[in-house]
């Protein structure tokens, strides 16, 4: 997956007359999964990488040099990622790394840039990337942990102390289901049922079944991504369950209603980002301008909806890109520092505002509580 | 005859092996090359299994995650030291082979392949669920071998990308000389005769269970050991290493370069290493081109890469 | 009891799509002896073009139509462009080839296609049918009456027809079988055909309920071969027996014991069954020849 964006955009630069600077000074890498089992998150995340590379380009680059993407599909497999890390630093010597849509993948990446002293900012979810801090490693999803906390305060606001867990088995959906059962106790919420699924099986009303008749279950929550969540959701209807059901922020996307089907997503609640609910924010939204644009361009593009992936690349760009502006230096190291020092970055997940201490800055606020009514996503807040 | 082809074919890969790292360019290819290496040895356990012995396996991942495993968890459980935890790894692996493999090996053809799968899907599902031990799915980190900060201390400078492509390559060549000599040995030529047919090979007094027992458990140590490498290597491991597209592609590199030679597998081994890295530059288009040249190679060449290419220039010679 | 009746129903749901792709493995491997290893791919390809097809503005049956036609002919040209060149090659060859041809046919997917997931109104509208407390959606009760036509169909085709015997004999000896007169090329042709299309029409009936998208294949096919394998491989019967056993051992463990360990529990059985039964369930017994 190695593409040289540099180009594809020689038309806009000799329409600026720019054509003679084409050799690009600045090198941002990339590995992400953009096949195998994370191909739901990769691709959207390729894509909007792409696209954002060639923009940036077209409208100058950084600081008057053009920027170089080296992008490569590590297909969910660690093994491949920690080569793709080694190349994308010793052989395409980039100067900073964005990427690793899984927690499994950026473990295998942090260790080579962390060697290497390139920054690197991942997409990945677990908590364990920025915690302890890394000096090199930062992150711009959520954690798991937060999700966890942003669904068991919705829950202890309606007053559910009993609830059921079903959880997908792959890395995204174990990771939260841990994470979940780490702080459920912080709420006064006991977990009265933990089942789990196959991230590829059919059914999970067997599953659900022995949810439903657990002892005085209030609400269920599914950690989990993929297609399992909209099966999950359909067959909770069909068992003809009353119980509220919690998704994850892994399935915040329109195709999760879409797949799991209107009638059968509705009432769903998940948290979400801006970007889901892009036009119900309002006017005053400092995140407005940011999640509107990025939508428009990218559906505009690939002709498909964003989804909040997408939008953790956007970010993760926008996060190298400013810190390389700020620092006026495309060196590894003044990127490093610079990344740090980020402060009130505007992104589609939240608003990010780093420190020694904090690599991933972004707090519980900048997660909102949605719900599928009709069809479509509100803010339940 | 027979001995000088076998020490050529070492000296000819320890010679690549020491020669290659003067035409690289950057650090990334001794990566590759180390990669290459542990895939090889893996591979080079398929062809005792599969060339020597005509047994199918594919469930070996399994083995290369108990390897694998055993480093990332007996150190920090037990304090034993990395390089042990190597050895310990292959001796569970070639413990389980033995208990796996007494029922199994009896199956034939697809049903030994159902029967190993379910064993290798078994090991990956074990280091997916027991978290609390494994950390799950998103993989555990593993401790540094600790031998490359000792070079150090005596002078020997290393990077760590030089350090593994010496370590697993030498490792390769242990390995390879092994199933050479195996080849030879009236074990080796054992299995040869159970791979022509086993009811022949039974009437002359071969003990077939026993001699398949022993391949099934030789190529378990290799791939455990091969597991282990390339956790030690990575730092860190996932349960990938022991899923079913890893035993497929275990057999897919030594079937691809010739399963019945050890420096044909290797080739295997070699190419389906390389060929990812190169044809990155296709972009979308790289699983299609993968799956056209496996298709390919299996069609003009169907004994794979080295077997089938020196039949057609000896037939040439004469 | 609805407990009881809703993990069964459930096992069913899951044991007839592992049917219908356990029942596809059947034809091809009966002439050819071969374990068609992209068999999985038939599948995702008939969910896929359907999906496609439907959403371009054709009607639900026409849309499954062209999907189980273009998927037959996909099979056809996977046995004349690399099964049959290839012939003579050692079984292992062949194992490859057929990976080899799934991963192509995923790649080519992801290309023509895209990487979402995918899926199509079920034919008679999502709301189950309750039974005794249990629910059970009318797609499944499509896909289970899918895999008996299918699996009547072919015992009737393989012990009733001169074409179904033609091809168990082309796949007993292959020479033996062109002196008597079979045209074994033919028959092959015809095989991977119907192997293809009973893997899509699997894929048309399953995709409601389980949903695809390029890359669904490999899973498919691992089931669909381990129940065959359970059943004894070549064996219609075996085929739709394993696949409805591997389910409600699925979906029991899960209900019972754990969820976590439901696919291991199947697997165990497996295991057990061809140490007792090394031909699995229903299997013929085969003896080498020397």
């Amino acid at each position: 997956m190695k593409k040289t964006l540099t180009t594809t955009v020689p038309a806009a630069l000799v329409a600026l007359g720019l054509a003679t600077a084409a050799q690009a000074e600045i090198r941002i890498g990339a590995s992400v999964s953009s096949t195998g089992p994370a191909a739901f998150l990769g691709d959207p995340e390729a894509k909007t990488l792409e696209m954002m590379v060639e923009d940036l380009n077209a409208k100058g680059g950084i600081n008057g040099e053009q920027v170089e993407l080296v992008l490569y599909d590590d297909g969910g497999d660690a093994n491949k990622a920690r080569t793709f890390a080694t190349r994308l630093i010793e052989d395409d010597e980039v100067q900073a790394i964005v990427g690793g849509s899984t927690t499994g993948t950026t473990m295998a990446i942090l260790s080579v840039a962390e060697d290497a002293e390139i920054p690197f900012v991942s997409l990945a979810g677990a908590i364990d990337i920025i915690q302890p801090v890394k000096t090199f490693t930062f992150k711009t999803p959520h954690t798991d942990r937060m999700a966890c906390q942003k669904i068991f305060t919705d829950m202890q606001a309606r007053g559910f102390t009993k609830v059921g867990l079903i959880s997908g088995t792959d890395g995204f959906g174990a990771s939260m289901q841990a994470q979940c059962k780490d702080v459920v106790g912080d709420y006064g919420i006991e977990i009265v049922a933990d089942e789990t699924y196959d991230p590829k099986d059919a059914d999970m009303t067997a599953q659900l079944t022995k949810i439903k008749n657990a002892d005085g279950v209030q609400a269920v929550l599914n950690p989990g991504f993929g297609q399992g969540p909209a099966i999950v959701t359909r067959n909770y209807r069909q068992l003809g369950i009353e119980l509220p059901l919690y998704q994850s922020h892994g399935v915040a996307s329109d195709s999760f209603i879409e797949l799991a089907g209107k009638d059968a997503a509705e009432g769903v609640r998940l948290p979400g980002t801006a970007l889901l609910v892009a036009g119900l924010l309002p006017e005053s939204d400092p995140q407005k301008p940011v999640v509107t644009e990025y939508k428009a361009a990218y559906e505009a593009k690939y002709n498909q909806p964003v989804s909040t992936f997408g939008g953790y690349a956007h970010d993760g760009l926008a996060l190298v890109v400013d810190a390389i502006t700020r620092a006026g230096s495309a060196e590894p190291a003044a990127i490093r520092d610079a990344l740090e020092a980020t402060s009130g970055l505007v992104g589609t997940t939240g608003i990010y505002t780093m420190s020694p201490e904090d690599h991933l800055g972004l707090d519980l606020s900048a997660f909102r509580m949605l719900e599928v009514k009709d069809g479509g996503w509100t803010i339940v807040e | 005859m027979r001995i000088s082809t076998k020490y050529w074919t070492l000296l000819f890969l320890a010679a690549l092996i020491a020669v290659t790292p003067f035409f690289f360019p950057s650090g990334y290819y001794f990566r590759v090359g180390s990669l290459l290496f542990v895939n090889g040895l893996a591979v080079t356990g398929i062809v005792i299994l599969t060339g020597y012995a005509g047994q199918i396996s594919l469930g070996h991942a399994g083995f290369a995650g108990i390897g694998g495993y055993a480093c990332a968890l007996a150190p920090v459980h037990w304090g034993v030291p990395p390089a042990l935890a190597v050895v310990l790894g292959a001796a569970v692996s070639g413990v389980l082979a033995y208990l796996v493999g007494r029922p199994i090996l009896r199956l034939k053809g697809y049903y030994l392949g159902v029967a190993s799968l379910g064993f290798g899907i078994l090991v990956a599902m074990v280091l997916n669920n027991e978290r609390a031990l494994t950390r799950g799915p998103d993989g555990i980190e593993v401790p540094d071998l600790g031998l490359r900060g000792l070079l150090k201390d005596w002078g020997l400078n290393l990077t760590n990308g030089e350090f593994w492509y010496v370590v697993t390559g030498i490792c390769l060549l242990i390995g390879a000389w092994i199933a050479l000599n195996l080849h030879s040995s009236p074990t080796g030529r054992a299995l040869r005769a159970l791979h022509g047919s086993e009811v022949a090979a039974g009437t002359v007094g071969i003990d077939v269970a026993r001699v398949k027992l022993q391949a099934f458990v030789i190529s378990a140590i290799y791939a455990s050991v091969a597991g282990s490498l390339l956790a030690l290597q990575n730092k860190f491991i996932t349960p990938d290493v022991a899923g079913f597209l890893h035993s497929v592609e275990m057999v897919t590199m030594a079937v691809l370069g010739g399963v019945s030679s050890v420096p044909g597998a290797i080739l295997g081994a070699g190419v389906l290493t390389l060929l990812p890295q190169v044809l990155t530059v296709f972009a979308e288009y790289e699983q299609l081109i993968l799956g056209l040249v496996m298709m390919l190679v299996m069609i003009f060449l169907p004994e794979g890469l080295v077997p089938s290419i020196l039949r057609r220039l000896r037939g040439r010679d004469e | 009891m609805s407990e009881l009746l809703q993990f069964v129903f459930s096992g069913m749901t899951v044991g007839a799509v592992y049917a219908l792709v356990a029942l596809g493995f059947t034809i091809i491997f009966n002439a050819s002896g071969v374990v068609n290893f992209a068999q999985g791919e038939f599948v995702m390809l008939g969910g896929m073009i359907t999906v496609f097809a439907h959403a371009s503005g054709l009607p639900l049956p026409l849309a499954a139509l062209i999907a189980v036609a273009v998927t037959a002919a996909v099979g056809v040209a996977l046995n004349r462009l690399a099964i049959e060149p290839a012939r003579g090659a050692p079984v292992v060859s062949l194992i490859i080839i057929t990976i080899g041809a799934s991963i192509f046919i995923r790649g080519a997917s992801q290309l023509v296609f895209d990487k979402q997931i995918h899926s199509f109104p079920a034919f008679s509208g999502d709301d189950p049918i309750h039974v005794l407390g249990a629910t059970i959606l009318t797609q499944s009760l499509w896909v289970i009456g899918g895999a008996i036509a299918i699996f009547v169909g072919l015992w009737l085709f393989f012990t009733k027809t001169l074409l179904g015997r033609a091809v168990l004999a082309t796949s007993n000896n292959r020479l033996a079988a062109q002196l008597v007169g079979i045209n074994t090329k033919f028959v092959m042709t015809l095989s991977f055909a119907l192997s293809a299309a009973i893997g899509a029409l699997g894929g048309v009936l399953v995709t409601p309920i389980t949903l695809t998208s390029y890359d669904v294949g490999l899973a498919l096919a691992l089931k669909g071969f381990a129940a065959a394998m359970l059943g004894g491989m070549g064996n219609p019967k075996g085929a739709f027996v394993g696949g409805l056993l591997l389910g409600l051992l699925e979906a029991l463990t899960a209900g019972y014991l754990s969820s976590q360990y439901k696919d291991a529990a199947a697997f165990i059985i497996i295991l057990a069954v061809l140490f007792f039964m090394p031909q699995g369930l229903f299997g013929r017994k085969s003896t080498d020849r020397v």
